[in-house]
C-alpha cells in the first residue's frame, strides 16, 4: 500500500497542469463548504448564545396557561409566582416576567406591543432593568433600538400606554422612555415595551403574580411547581436550531454544485487517464503488478487529488478563514427580520468537527468518483493494453 | 541447445475471436527452452510471434495445449499467481520501451525492485549495477522524454535485468531503432547472456537480431517451420 501511495503520488505529480487544475477546483470546495458552514455554526452560536442572555437564561418556567404562539392565553397566562422561587429571585439571581398586551400611541399612530414586566433588580439577562428610574407618576419603559427607531421614539419621550387589567377593564398612563437598549434578539425588541414588574403587577391588578420565570443556567432547574411547567433551553432556541438547519439544508445545495463540478474534473481526469495510459497499465501488468494493484494504484492517484486539495486549501485557506473568523463578516440591512438574533457582523466558528468531517466526506467521495473508472482496467487484456489499443 | 528446461510447450494452439470469425494465431506449437539460450521467434508480421512470447510471459493464457514455464503451467496461474510469476522470473523489453514517463531513468529501473520490496541500499546497489552495464550511469536523473530511443532501449534492458530475472522477452526490440544502436543493444544483451545465463528470446523479423541468435524458430501462420540452431 505504501508503495502504491508513492507510485501514486508521482505520478499525479507528474501529471502537471491537469492535477493541478483538478486540486485548485477542488481546494475551492473545500474552502467554500467549511466557510459558509462556519459562518452558519458561528451564526448559530451567536443566535443561541445572545438569546440565552437576553431572553432565556438557563430555561423558563412557564405559567401552564401560556403559548407564545396565542396572544390570547395571554389574559389566562399568569399565576402567583410559587414561593420556591422567592429567594433566588429576591437576590436578582432568576427573573420573573408578566406579559400582557397593550397598545402605545407613538406620534399620534397605534401600535400593539406586548407589555413585559419583569423585576428591576434581576441580573440574569442583558436587559438593563436597571434603568428603571421610578421617581414620577410616569411609568418608566424600556425599548429596543429597532421598535424605538420604527416609530420615532427616543429617550425620554412620553407615550400613552393603553391595556386591559385582570378584570378586563380598560385603563390608560403615560409611559416614559428611561432606556433604549441595543440588541441582536428581536424578540426582546420587536414590538415591545418592559416596564417594572411591581410596576405592570400593580396596572394589572394582578399582585406578586408573573407568566415567566428565567432560570439561571449556572443552577439545576429542579423547582417543582404546581401550575408552572419547566422548558429547557432546548426547546426554547429550538426555532433557531430549526431555521439554522434550513439554512444548511439550502447549503447542502451549494455543496453538492461545487462538488459535483470537482467530482466531475476528477472523474473526467481518471477516464481520460485510464485512456491515455493504457500502454502504462499494460506495463505495470507486465513488470508484475496485479490488476488489483493497477486499480488501487489509479484509486490512490485520483483520491490524492483531494489530499493535494486539501493541503492546498490549508495553504491559503487557513489565513482567509482564520482572518475572517477574528473580523467577522458584516450581515446586509434588514436581516433583522428574520426573526432569530442575527448580529450586525456574524463570527463564523470553524470546530475540528467540522473541519474533519468535511475532509473525509470530500475524501470519501473522491475515493469513490476515482475508483468507479478505474475498475475498468481490471478487465483489460493486458496485451491489448501494452499496445495501447483501446478497449 | 542448453542445458535445463525452463519452458515447455506442447500442442499450443491460440484462438483469436475477431469480427471475422475464430482467428487460429498459434496452430500447434511445440518446443522446449533452456537455460541460458539466445534464441529468436522470427517470422513475418501475423506469424504469431508477439502471441507466442505473451504466453510464455503469462500475460495471454493458451486455448489449447499446455505451456509450462519455471515448472508453473500458464494455464492454471490466476492473474495473481501471473502477476508474481513475472514479477519475480521474468523481465520484459519491448518494441516501444515502454518506459513510465513521469519516473527518471533511475526510479524506472527501480520499479521491478520496488514490486519485490527489497530494501533501500540494496536496491540502489542492483539499480546502479544495472545502469553501469548498460552504460546509463549518467542518465540516472533524466526523464525518459530526454532520452534518445537508443537510450531508452538500453533503460527497458536495464529495468529487465535488474533483478536479474531467468527469462527475458524481447518483442522486436530493436524495431525503432537505428543501426548502430541495435548493434550496441544487441551486443549488451549477448554479453549479459553470457556473464548471467539469463534466457533471452527475441520476437523478430530483424536480420540484425536474426544476426545474434544462437537458435532461430521459424514461425509461419501460427506454426513452427524451422528451430535450427546457429553457428553464433
Amino acid at each position: 500500500m505504501k508503495l502504491l501511495f508513492k507510485l501514486a503520488a508521482k505520478n499525479l505529480i507528474g501529471t502537471g497542469m491537469r492535477t493541478w487544475l483538478n486540486v485548485i477546483v477542488l481546494s475551492f470546495s473545500f474552502l467554500i463548504i467549511i466557510w459558509h458552514k462556519g459562518l452558519l455554526d458561528g451564526w448559530d452560536r451567536q443566535a443561541k448564545n445572545e438569546t440565552i442572555r437576553w431572553e432565556t437564561g438557563g430555561g423558563q418556567y412557564w405559567q401552564s396557561s401560556y403559548d407564545p404562539y396565542d396572544l390570547f392565553s395571554l389574559t389566562e397566562a399568569h399565576a402567583k409566582i410559587p414561593s420556591a422561587f422567592d429567594t433566588l429571585l429576591f437576590k436578582g439571581d432568576i427573573a420573573s416576567v408578566l406579559i400582557t398586551q397593550g397598545t402605545i400611541y407613538p406620534r399620534g399612530r397605534i401600535q400593539s406591543i406586548l407589555i413585559k414586566g419583569i423585576n428591576s433588580n434581576q441580573k440574569l439577562l442583558r436587559l438593563p432593568s436597571s434603568l428603571f428610574i421610578q421617581n414620577s407618576d410616569e411609568i418608566p419603559a424600556l425599548i429596543g433600538r429597532n421598535t424605538a427607531t420604527d416609530n420615532g421614539i427616543k429617550e425620554g419621550d412620553l407615550i400613552t400606554l393603553r391595556w386591559r387589567d385582570v378584570h378586563g377593564t380598560f385603563d390608560a398612563g403615560n409611559i416614559k422612555v428611561t432606556g433604549i437598549f441595543d440588541t441582536d434578539v428581536p424578540t426582546v425588541d420587536m414590538g415591545q415595551v418592559w416596564v417594572p414588574l411591581d410596576r405592570l403587577q400593580k396596572m394589572m391588578d394582578m399582585p406578586g403574580e408573573a407568566t415567566i420565570i428565567v432560570w439561571n443556567k449556572e443552577q439545576k432547574a429542579n423547582v417543582i411547581a404546581d401550575g408552572w411547567n419547566f422548558r429547557s433551553n432546548e426547546v426554547l432556541l429550538k426555532s433557531i436550531t430549526d431555521l439554522i438547519k434550513m439554512k444548511s439544508i439550502g447549503g447542502i445545495v451549494l455543496y453538492i454544485t461545487l462538488l459535483s463540478l470537482a467530482m466531475l474534473a476528477i472523474f473526467d481526469t481518471q477516464v481520460l487517464s485510464i485512456f491515455r495510459r493504457q500502454k502504462e497499465i499494460g506495463t505495470y501488468i507486465a513488470l508484475g503488478m496485479t490488476r488489483r494493484q493497477v486499480v488501487g494504484l489509479f484509486t490512490i492517484e485520483g483520491s490524492l487529488n483531494s489530499v493535494m486539495a486539501g493541503l492546498l486549501a490549508a495553504l491559503y485557506g487557513i489565513p482567509l478563514l482564520a482572518l475572517q473568523a477574528i473580523h467577522g463578516m458584516s450581515m446586509p440591512g434588514g436581516t433583522k427580520g428574520f426573526g432569530l438574533a442575527v448580529a450586525d457582523r456574524i463570527y463564523p466558528f470553524y470546530s475540528l468537527g467540522l473541519v474533519v468531517t468535511t475532509i473525509l466526506l470530500i475524501m470519501l467521495i473522491t475515493t469513490i468518483v476515482s475508483y468507479l473508472p478505474s475498475r475498468r482496467i481490471a478487465k483489460m487484456k493486458p496485451t491489448e493494453a501494452l499496445r495501447g489499443k483501446l478497449q | 541447445m542448453e542445458n535445463s528446461t525452463l519452458i515447455s510447450i506442447e500442442a499450443l494452439k491460440k484462438h483469436f475471436l475477431t469480427p471475422g470469425g475464430r482467428f487460429t494465431a498459434l496452430n500447434g506449437i511445440d518446443l522446449t527452452i533452456g537455460k541460458a539460450e539466445f534464441t529468436g521467434v522470427v517470422g513475418p508480421s501475423g506469424s504469431g510471434k508477439t502471441t507466442l512470447l505473451n504466453i510464455i510471459g503469462s500475460l495471454d493464457s493458451p486455448s489449447e495445449g499446455e505451456v509450462v514455464v519455471l515448472g508453473q503451467s500458464i494455464a492454471d496461474l490466476n492473474p495473481k499467481q501471473a502477476a508474481l510469476l513475472r514479477r519475480s522470473h521474468l523481465g520484459f523489453i519491448f518494441q516501444s520501451y515502454n518506459l513510465l514517463p513521469v519516473y527518471t531513468v533511475f526510479e524506472n529501473v527501480e520499479f521491478p525492485l520496488l514490486l519485490l520490496q527489497l530494501d533501500d541500499s540494496k536496491r540502489r546497489k542492483m539499480v546502479m549495477d544495472s545502469l553501469e552495464w548498460l552504460g546509463l550511469t549518467d542518465k540516472a536523473k533524466s526523464k525518459p522524454a530526454q532520452l534518445s530511443g537508443g537510450e531508452c532501449q538500453r533503460v527497458a534492458i536495464a529495468r529487465a535485468m535488474v533483478k536479474k530475472p531467468e527469462i527475458v522477452l524481447a518483442d522486436e526490440p530493436t524495431a525503432n531503432l537505428d543501426a548502430a544502436n541495435s548493434h550496441h543493444i544487441l551486443k549488451t544483451m549477448v554479453q549479459l547472456n553470457k556473464e548471467l545465463k539469463t534466457t533471452f528470446i527475441f520476437a523478430t523479423h530483424d536480420d540484425k537480431v536474426i544476426g545474434y541468435l544462437r537458435r532461430k524458430i521459424s514461425l509461419v501462420d501460427g506454426k513452427v517451420l524451422n528451430d535450427e540452431i546457429t553457428n553464433n
